[in-house]
């Protein structure tokens, strides 16, 4: 059996006495491409940062490729919802993306040529290599989306996470991210959340649903049930591009 | 005008000035990117309390000012990231019981306190060879610290969540970055005051965002403003003083130029984002 990208087990996490995870055990492996599907509040987040070492959970064991999220940063990269920063900080592109390689160059020690390499590598495989020297506030939310993805992918990752990547943008640059994803994840891992039942692609592999609780076991395919228990309300199951799915009939429909 | 260039004391404070201009382009960029001002004020308010106990224990002000400005630094800082709320009621706080200290130690302290105005508005004859060398020494530490640590004061300023992720020591960069802010603050403290450090800590570097595409250039093009507004400032206030009898010290005529320049760099930068 070959080493999980990531592993919990029995995970419980709470904020100030309110529980946000409970005993949540879920298993990615290597070549997995995982969508974590649940509405606000749910928790996603949490798990998130309980991966990235971020958080320690109160109870339970979060493994990356076997060992503690803070001994492995170097097989993780991160991709936040969205850009956090200040549009008008003083920074270029490339240097954003120079940030990937943080973790691998260490405290105290300059970026060098190799360092430069990799971030451009990364800015091409988004194809935003063009853009490279422009400010980071002169690009459109999709083209920023994009670079932060380069950054995470100058991190060399072995997994990916992404925390609702393509909540802020329209649906045509969702697309071409999600396609670039699919792509990617022939590579690495990837672990994304999101809340918008929608914004699942074809490219997901496995679906998984959070409500403090998972529902429904990762393997499963995606159903109007799984999605019930995790909403708490009846959910319409939408086929985004995916012409295999089957709706499930409306009740009143003839 | 530029006989003042020959006075030995002119030669002081314009050295000092220049010197300090390199400090708070330095750091003044990290406090306007980051989002620190308030907190900067914060700490150079509360250096006023350790000028005032060096006057009461007979120590050096400016070691007082550096020693009180490090812990209120410290104390903001790690209550900045503790805190879910009220922190800029803390730092009105620390700010505000720096300035009381400082006032009641001067109080306390025996005989009269000749140049206190000087630690508040700066001063064209106070500034001595040894402060010109503290400047200097000073200069050097903030410049030793920025250049090792350029990548990751970068990251923890524009994305502390992934420099977080990234494995950076977040809080204890942010900290060393609030120490330099202090020790960038004491080198302003002869030249332009305390009460108006914050002020040439951000309006420079604030006038240099509008033309800055990286964080160095933003320290070059801040140091540069900081510069010509301290030496103008100066050179005003030595004239001023000359021709007309007032004693008008640097620290308000450096601040209101700095203001100047950025109120014409807005300007002008309004004008070509409308044009284009």
């Amino acid at each position: 059996m070959t080493t999980p990208a990531l592993e919990l087990r029995d995970v419980s996490f709470a904020y100030r006495e309110i529980p946000v995870l409970e005993n949540v055990s879920l298993r990615v492996e290597p070549d997995d491409y995982l969508a974590i599907l649940g509405p606000n509040g749910s928790g996603k987040t949490t798990l998130l940062r309980l991966a990235l070492g971020v958080l320690r959970p109160d109870r339970g064991s979060v493994r990356i490729f076997g060992e503690p999220p803070a001994r492995a940063r170097g097989s993780l990269g991160y991709v936040p919802q969205r850009a956090r920063f200040d549009l008008d900080f003083p920074i270029r592109v490339l240097d954003v993306v120079l940030m990937g390689r943080l973790g691998a160059r260490g405290l105290g020690r300059p970026f060098g040529p190799d360092d430069r390499d990799h971030a451009r590598r990364a800015l091409a495989r988004v194809e935003m290599s063009d853009l490279a020297h422009r400010p980071i506030g002169a690009l459109s939310e999709g083209q920023r989306q994009r670079v932060l993805i380069a950054r995470a992918l100058a991190q060399e990752p072995r997994l990916l996470i992404l925390d609702e990547p393509m909540a802020s943008l329209d649906e045509r640059i969702g697309r071409s991210l999600w396609e670039l994803l699919g792509e990617l994840s022939r590579e690495m891992a990837i672990v994304c959340v999101s809340h918008d039942i929608g914004a699942i692609s074809r490219y997901v592999r496995r679906v998984a649903c959070l409500n403090r609780t998972l529902h429904g076991h990762p393997s499963q395919e995606l159903s109007a049930e799984v999605l019930e228990a995790t909403y708490g309300c009846p959910v319409e199951l939408l086929a985004h591009g995916h012409p295999h799915r089957v709706l499930p009939p409306h009740e009143g429909d003839s | 005008m530029l006989e003042a260039l020959e006075l030995p004391f002119f030669q002081r404070v314009l050295a000092a000035g220049l010197l300090a201009s390199v400090a708070c382009g330095v750091l003044g960029t990290y406090v306007v990117s980051r989002g620190m001002a308030s907190l900067s004020g914060g700490i150079a308010h509360a250096a006023f309390g350790g000028v005032g106990l060096g006057y009461l224990l007979g120590f050096p002000p400016m070691l007082g000012a550096a020693g009180f400005g490090l812990l209120a630094g410290l104390l903001v800082g790690v209550a900045s990231r503790r805190l879910q709320s009220g922190l800029d009621t803390l730092i009105s706080m620390v700010w505000a019981v720096g300035m009381a200290l400082g006032i009641v130690f001067v109080a306390m302290a025996p005989g009269y306190a000749p140049d206190l105005t000087s630690y508040l508005f700066g001063s064209l004859v106070f500034v001595s060879h040894d402060y010109v060398v503290l400047v200097l020494a000073l200069d050097l530490v903030i410049g030793v610290g920025v250049v090792l640590l350029f990548k990751e004061f970068q990251a923890v300023c524009f994305d502390e969540e992934f420099a977080q992720i990234a494995g950076v020591p977040v809080e204890r960069l942010f900290l060393l970055l609030l120490a330099l802010t202090s020790l960038a603050i004491v080198t302003l403290i002869r030249v332009v005051g305390i009460i108006l450090a914050i002020a040439l800590l951000t309006v420079p570097a604030a006038t240099a965002r509008h033309w800055s595409s990286s964080l160095a250039v933003m320290m070059g093009v801040a140091t540069a403003i900081a510069a010509s507004c301290t030496t103008a400032g100066l050179l005003l206030s030595y004239e001023l003083s000359r021709s007309h009898g007032w004693s008008l010290p640097p620290g308000p005529l450096i601040v209101l130029l700095a203001a100047a320049v950025y109120a014409v760099s807005a300007a002008l930068r309004g004008r070509r984002a409308g044009s284009g």
